[in-house]
């Protein structure tokens, strides 16, 4: 093996028994309200030192006990939390190729800026006046965002992708009834991420799926014959979930504004195309970004993340609201009544605030480190490195684990397991809980859906060539060892701190709630 | 899981569906090789008794721990009985996709459509 950041040693062998478990994997995860004792403390609240106001909380709402809070001290509750993350796979201890994520590099500057107290102590309900400069850092990265996408009106407000999908459907439904257009169905191909369909659904239109052609794209006749009066929308990710970017894209965007329904980008798969091209020059009405996937965030953990959306003229007076102004003197304000232009016949407001602020300054951090060359340069090279990794893997196991479209890949790529499986005998489940065992955080696997035993790689611009090669390697090893022993991958794996888990039990008996 | 097995007894759909024909009702159920492609079977959703399903259709969802699948109807009719274990019980699927794991009966409104299915060894054959 070469000089590489892992340094993880996979067993040989499964552990023979119960005893040669590691510590981590004897030791019972509890959580923080099981440990300490009464009366331990990790903090003491100076003595008042205000006059007490009677009455402010109504009897009604106040505690007939103290809650009952973790008794710990400060090196107690210390450890506690670091325990629980060695429990973890992070991004910051080893590759981490989930498809379809992004699981880029966080640089460590985003965290300084976002730590400032002029961001880090704002409050959401602080007079406009007295926070210039956040909506300024806003504005500008509206500006900044616009730009990628080709769209020149951008909303910062949605909370995660699926949320920015659910603002751009609501938009699309708010621009047909403005015309008296009362349409009832989305088109959504079966490459789709399962938040296109779920969001179709939760905005109250039917999903009508578009099938794929054999080169990855959007099934262009299939789309034609789907594509009638009562299409509100196409949502697209472009490129897809296969990695393949729709080369019939135009044609596409002529035969959804033929029957004058909005072509939605999911922008999941932005980071293959920044400042390379753009969603709104393809002629895209409606795109969402995930900042905490193109534009770095730490996420993958449930949040907090970030949806922006940007829109076309004809689609922008429909906007959420408040809406970020600049106005004559140079100064920024907000507004929940623009009399013209975006926002000006609003759906409303989509959350309480205006999004997530600490998700704006990373992202417009990193956006100002890298400029507009920067980004596409980022782009290249995801694109580059997925293509590398793609070929090491077809000249290592292209036999066992085929590309399931086309040939060459932008971002991340799909391989297909049915012939692993059949001829070696161990399924994507194993291959991806072995990995675990090299110390790598498996690839997405069964996903997308249209691909028999699906493999998603995205291993995205920040990883070196040894780590490449290094997963590559990897790959070939668990596939040569499972060749002699197949049940050794069946079982994996054996270092992490918790075994194979199960999983069907987990979905049909869940322990939702604990007693405390 | 038990071992790959295709009952001769069975006709096939192409879908990875079998019915069991007993006069004009037929049982329905999933293949083994479509349970070993859906991997661990945790919640079976049936349609209703009394409900009509359409030949080359969808009439109940399996949600196993990769995705949530349709399973299509091979053949067209009423449902007259629906298999209430599985819903506490959907590992029946996975254990022994021919006998437990049956998911309906249904009497059918078009027998002749029995000569369009496929039988043991046409089935086997679009397998490879």
């Amino acid at each position: 093996m070469s000089a590489v950041d892992q340094t993880v040693v996979a067993y040989e062998r499964p552990p023979a028994d119960a005893s040669s478990a590691t510590p981590m994997q004897r030791e019972r995860a509890v959580t923080i309200f099981e440990k300490g004792q009464e009366g331990r403390r990790a903090f003491e609240a100076p003595a008042l030192d205000v006059p007490e106001v009677e009455g402010l909380i109504p009897a009604s709402a106040r505690r007939a006990e103290p809650a009952r809070l973790p008794n710990v001290s400060e090196p107690e509750l210390v450890r506690h939390y670091v325990r629980l993350s060695r429990r973890n796979f992070d991004l910051d201890s080893g590759f981490y190729p989930l498809g379809s994520c992004t699981m880029k590099h966080n640089p460590r500057l985003h965290e300084r800026v976002t730590a400032l107290s002029g961001h880090a102590r704002l409050h959401p309900l602080q007079d406009p006046k007295r926070a210039q400069g956040a909506l300024e850092l806003m504005y500008n990265l509206e500006r900044s965002l616009g730009e990628v996408a080709g769209l020149p009106h951008v909303c910062l407000q949605p909370s995660a992708g699926s949320h920015g999908e659910l603002a751009g459907l609501l938009v699309t439904r708010a621009y047909h009834e403005a015309r008296g257009d009362h349409r009832t169905k989305v088109l959504a191909p079966d490459t789709a991420h399962g938040t296109n369909p779920a969001t179709v659904t939760i905005a109250g239109y039917e999903v009508v799926p578009v099938k794929t052609s054999p080169d990855g794209g959007v099934d262009v006749e299939d789309l034609r014959a789907k594509a009638d009066s009562q299409v509100a929308c196409l949502m697209l990710t472009n490129p897809n979930t296969l990695g393949v970017f729709d080369p019939n894209i135009e044609e596409i965007a002529k035969i959804v504004h033929g029957v004058e329904a909005t072509l939605y980008n999911d922008g999941a798969n932005l980071n293959a195309v920044m400042g390379i091209s753009r969603p709104g020059d393809m002629g895209f009405d409606i795109v969402h970004y995930n900042l905490h996937k193109s534009f770095t965030q730490p996420h993958g953990g449930g949040g907090p993340g970030s949806g922006p959306i940007a829109v076309s003229d004809r689609i922008a007076p429909y906007l959420p609201v408040p809406v970020i102004q600049k106005l004559a003197d140079g100064t920024f304000d907000l507004t929940s009544t623009p009399t013209d232009g975006p926002g000006s016949k609003t759906i409303g407001k989509l959350r309480g605030f205006q999004g997530n602020y600490g998700c704006f300054v990373r992202s417009y951090a990193y956006i100002c480190s890298l400029g507009g060359p920067g980004l596409q340069d980022a782009s290249e090279t995801a694109v580059l490195n997925a293509n590398y990794l793609l070929a090491r893997l077809q000249e290592l196991v292209g036999d066992r684990l085929p590309l399931a479209f086309g040939e060459r890949c932008m971002h991340e790529f799909v391989l297909s397991g049915t012939v692993m499986k059949r001829e070696v005998g161990i399924r994507i489940l194993d291959l991806a809980k072995r990995l675990l065992d090299h110390g790598f955080h498996p690839p997405t696997v069964y996903f997308p859906l249209l691909v028999d035993e699906a493999l998603l790689i995205e291993p995205t611009e920040t990883e070196t060539k040894e780590t490449l090669d290094a997963f590559a390697e990897a790959v070939a090893d668990i596939i040569r060892e499972a060749e002699e022993d197949p049940s050794i991958a069946q079982s994996a794996p054996y270092t992490t701190p918790v075994r194979r888990l199960d999983e069907a039990t987990a979905a049909k008996r869940p322990v939702l709630r604990q007693p405390l | 899981m038990a071992d790959a097995s295709y009952p001769d007894e069975l006709l096939y759909h192409a879908d990875h569906d079998w019915a069991r024909i007993d006069g004009d009702v037929a049982t329905f159920g999933i293949t083994w090789f479509a349970q070993d492609a859906l991997g661990e079977v945790v919640f079976f959703d049936p349609p209703a008794v009394g409900s009509t399903v359409t030949k080359d259709e969808s009439y109940a969802e399996v949600e196993s721990v990769k995705a949530v699948s349709d399973v299509i109807a091979p053949l067209s009719g009423e449902i007259i009985e629906v298999n209430a274990e599985l819903g506490d019980a959907p590992e029946g699927i996975n254990d022994d996709p021919y006998e437990a794991g049956w998911m309906v009966k249904v009497k059918l409104s078009d027998p002749s459509q029995i000569e369009q299915l496929l039988d043991q060894s046409a089935y086997v054959a679009s397998l490879t």
